[in-house]
């Protein structure tokens, strides 16, 4: 109901003022696209476990720029607050994984993730 | 120059940061000019929160990703003093021809989505109802109180556990 009424909003806006078509929506998409690309990418050829981490941390900002351009083109606010709690979460992974990266590198002296195999088969 | 065009050069100078500094985490071996590109790449983020009005982001954006947890991973690898990345060793080089086609595949995968993403415009809002639009801080902190009052206290939960937790795993032996 609510997303219908700001569709219908929206074209109406767009016929009367077209010089308010901006920036497509496909375009923060496609950016929102690369970046998680970039970000899986180091993930996979780094070796440095905080390096992975700030990865991680990339992809999670691309998935964010993508809830804060829906939430904007459609104009439903709950795009934003689920980012919001998105970074909580964030920051959340950020202290735990940090601390785990502290006590792996007090018993190990290295962040090589090559070296920190005692999980493999 | 149009509104149009000043939207759309806007957008371009700040993807173009964004992606820049995104390649620059990887190609750095040494961690910390990789956290300083995320913090650039970050910083770009945000003017683009700006372009799409979403304020509130745009500033949390700042406060806290850029300067709060950015910090954290800063300070972690001063006090580590981290050496830089190894030379990487080769043990399987045929993935290493199997990786680039897996790479094309995920952007293919990706932008075709983008296929079926209508033409939209961002909604127009009255001056007499700006205080009241999506992304400021009024719409944020009635959504966050009202409607998503639960996930709100379930991730406060989340970061006392965090905390707990983080204490615990960074605790010396013997303490």
């Amino acid at each position: 109901m609510r997303i219908s009424n700001c569709e219908s909003r929206n074209s109406q806006s767009a016929i009367r003022n077209p010089q308010f078509v901006m920036v497509p929506l496909s375009w923060y998409l496609g950016l929102s696209a690369l970046l998680f690309t970039i970000g899986a990418v180091g993930v996979f050829i780094k070796r440095n476990a905080i390096t992975i981490f700030l990865c991680i941390e990339l992809m999670l900002n691309a998935v964010n720029l993508t809830f804060v351009s829906l939430s904007g083109f459609f104009g439903d606010v709950g795009g934003q607050l689920f980012v919001f709690i998105v970074m909580t979460v964030a920051a959340a992974e950020a202290a735990v994984g940090l601390a785990i990266i502290i006590s792996i590198f007090r018993n190990r002296e290295s962040l090589n993730v090559d070296e920190v195999d005692t999980l493999k088969l | 120059m149009t509104p149009e065009k000043v939207e759309k050069a806007l957008f371009i100078i700040f993807a173009v940061i964004a992606i820049a500094s995104a390649l620059n985490i990887l190609l750095q071996r040494s961690p910390i000019y990789s956290a300083l590109s995320l913090i650039g790449t970050l910083l770009s983020l945000s003017a683009l929160y700006l372009t799409v009005r979403a304020q509130f982001i745009a500033a949390i954006q700042i406060v806290v990703y850029a300067g709060a947890i950015m910090v954290l991973f800063l300070f972690v690898i001063m006090l580590l003093n981290v050496p830089k990345d190894q030379p990487q060793i080769e043990k399987q080089k045929g993935l290493r021809y199997l990786a680039i086609p897996f790479a094309g595949a995920l952007i293919a995968e990706t932008f075709y989505v983008l296929r079926l993403v209508p033409a939209r415009a961002l909604p127009v809002v009255a001056p007499a109802m700006a205080d009241q639009a999506v992304g400021t801080t009024w719409s944020i902190g009635v959504g966050l109180f009202t409607s998503y009052l639960l996930p709100f206290e379930v991730t406060s939960v989340l970061i006392l556990m965090a905390v707990v937790g983080a204490m615990v795993l960074a605790r010396r032996e013997g303490d």
